[in-house]
This record gives C-alpha cells, sequence and structure tokens, in this order.
C-alpha cells in the first residue's frame, strides 16, 4: 500500500472469503450488526447505515431503540468491491475539518483464497480521546468481522457473569 | 492466516521489542527502530520481515520510506480463541492484584 501522509494507524486482516462478501460486510446495515461491537461492551451494539454514494453522509448507530448516532462522517469514495474511503467525526463535529479524520478500507485478493483487508486512519493526532477509542476499536472489530465471514457465525453474546 | 507464525514471531525477545517500541510510536522506518537496538539494520530488517509474514507488523509506503506498523488484529484472535471464552474476568481481577501489589514498589515492571 502507498500513502502521502503518515497514517496513525494501520490493521490488516487476511480472510478466507470472497471481495464481494467484505464489502457487503462493510456497507450491509444487517451484517455490520453481527461483529460491529462497542469497545466497552461485549455485545453487538453498532450498525453502519449509508446508500455509500460518493458525497452521501454515513452514519455509526448504536442500536438501541432511539438508534444515537456515536460516529457520522461523508463517504469520500466507493469502489466496490475494492476501497472505501469515509470521514469520521462525532456527530455534533462533522463540519469541524479540524476534528475530522479519515478511515479507508483496502480490499485485495491475496492468493490461496484470502483476501487482504486493511483499514487505514489518518488525521487522528488532533483528537487524542478518538485516538484512544479507534485504536481499541478496531483490532476487535477486524478480528470479529474474520470470524464471521469465515465461520458464517455472529460472535457469542457473552452472559452477564461471564 | 497461520498462527504458528504468530506465535513463533513472538518467541523472540528482539521482535516483542520492535513491537513495543511500534506500540510506543507507531508507523517507523527500519533506520528509527534500529536506533533502539544495538544489532546490524540487516538483523533487525530480518525481524521485522518475520513480524510482517506474521501479520504482527503491516507496511505502508510514503515515497521512498517504507513504514512499519504495529498489526494488533492477530492478537485479538488469539485472545477471543484462548482467553476471552474462558477465563476474562477472574483474569482481570489477577491482573489487577500483580497490577497493584507490584506499584508499590518502584519498579519499572508493565
Amino acid at each position: 500500500m502507498t500513502t502521502t501522509t503518515k497514517p496513525d494507524f494501520v490493521y490488516v486482516t487476511y480472510i478466507a472469503t470472497t471481495p464481494e462478501q467484505v464489502w457487503r460486510a462493510l456497507v450491509d446495515t444487517e451484517v455490520t450488526e453481527k461483529y460491529w461491537l462497542d469497545p466497552s461492551a461485549d455485545v453487538p451494539a453498532h450498525v453502519n447505515v449509508s446508500d455509500w454514494a460518493p458525497g452521501s453522509r454515513w452514519e455509526h448507530q448504536r442500536v438501541d431503540a432511539a438508534r444515537t448516532v456515536d460516529i457520522a462522517g461523508k463517504v469520500v469514495e466507493s469502489s466496490p468491491p475494492h476501497r472505501l474511503v469515509v470521514t469520521w467525526s462525532r456527530p455534533t463535529e462533522i463540519e469541524d475539518e479540524a476534528k475530522r479524520s479519515r478511515v479507508t478500507f483496502d480490499i485485495a485478493t491475496s492468493g490461496n483464497g484470502l483476501v487482504r483487508l486493511t483499514v487505514t486512519h489518518e488525521d487522528l493526532e488532533r483528537d487524542p480521546q478518538m485516538r484512544d477509542g479507534v485504536s481499541n476499536g478496531w483490532p476487535k472489530v477486524l478480528s470479529n468481522l474474520k470470524t464471521l465471514l469465515e465461520t458464517g457465525r455472529p460472535l457469542s453474546r457473552r452472559t452477564a457473569d461471564s | 492466516m497461520d498462527i504458528d507464525k504468530v506465535f513463533k514471531a513472538l518467541a523472540d525477545p528482539t521482535r516483542r521489542r520492535l513491537l513495543d517500541l511500534l506500540h510506543r510510536d507507531n508507523g517507523q522506518t527500519l533506520v528509527s527502530l534500529c536506533e533502539h537496538l544495538d544489532m546490524t539494520r540487516q538483523a533487525v530488517s530480518q525481524h521485522l520481515q518475520q513480524l510482517e509474514e506474521a501479520n504482527l507488523v503491516a507496511v505502508v509506503r510514503r515515497g521512498r520510506e517504507k513504514l512499519h506498523y504495529l498489526n494488533p488484529v492477530p492478537l485479538f484472535e488469539i485472545h477471543e480463541r484462548w482467553i476471552g471464552k474462558f477465563e476474562r474476568n477472574r483474569l482481570g481481577v489477577l491482573r489487577d492484584l500483580k497490577r497493584s501489589l507490584e506499584s508499590d514498589d518502584n519498579n519499572d515492571k508493565a
């Protein structure tokens, strides 16, 4: 992968699936609910909602009655099934460029029936709180996504005492 | 991903140190990583290569530079398989106890 800026984080996972399945997992709201966990909780807690057209808004919504929006942004680039670029902000700061970061999903076949999914998060240096939250969240989300696509099974919900 | 590669990559103090260095300051070049290690650039490069093959380090090219990033995703897979589903809470209590006991002496233990 090539870049012109210095990303804050680069996360990679290899998944035994197809690029189309990975793409669907990123953009299909029902699929996102099966693996997108709140970093502070162990149950599926978020979905991603958008029509994923360039310029459209996307929202990271909590799966509660109010569908609270925790993260929102704009779709910058959408090239199914290989590349999705979105901006990433708190919903109250979506117009504030100084607080806006950017996430790129690159999906590439890598031989042996594996797909390489790379998540690059950049422009986080001005927001240390978001930086910490993000660094706790991505490895878990990607590990869960891999399990879901390889086993077809959503992540087990933990019982209250475990 | 071959999980044996992850365990082999972790079974070496220099490679664990490289991961610690990237945890502290992510996205470093080979040259900046070498400043912290008393070994040849070639040796460090080989360790990084092994970490990359185990997918514990991800490499991004920026111009002529290669930036190395800590990729903890395989560690989460290990955590989920061997720790998450068993004893998370009890282990958490033990870890907290160990931390509070060890913080009494002024050692710089992690």
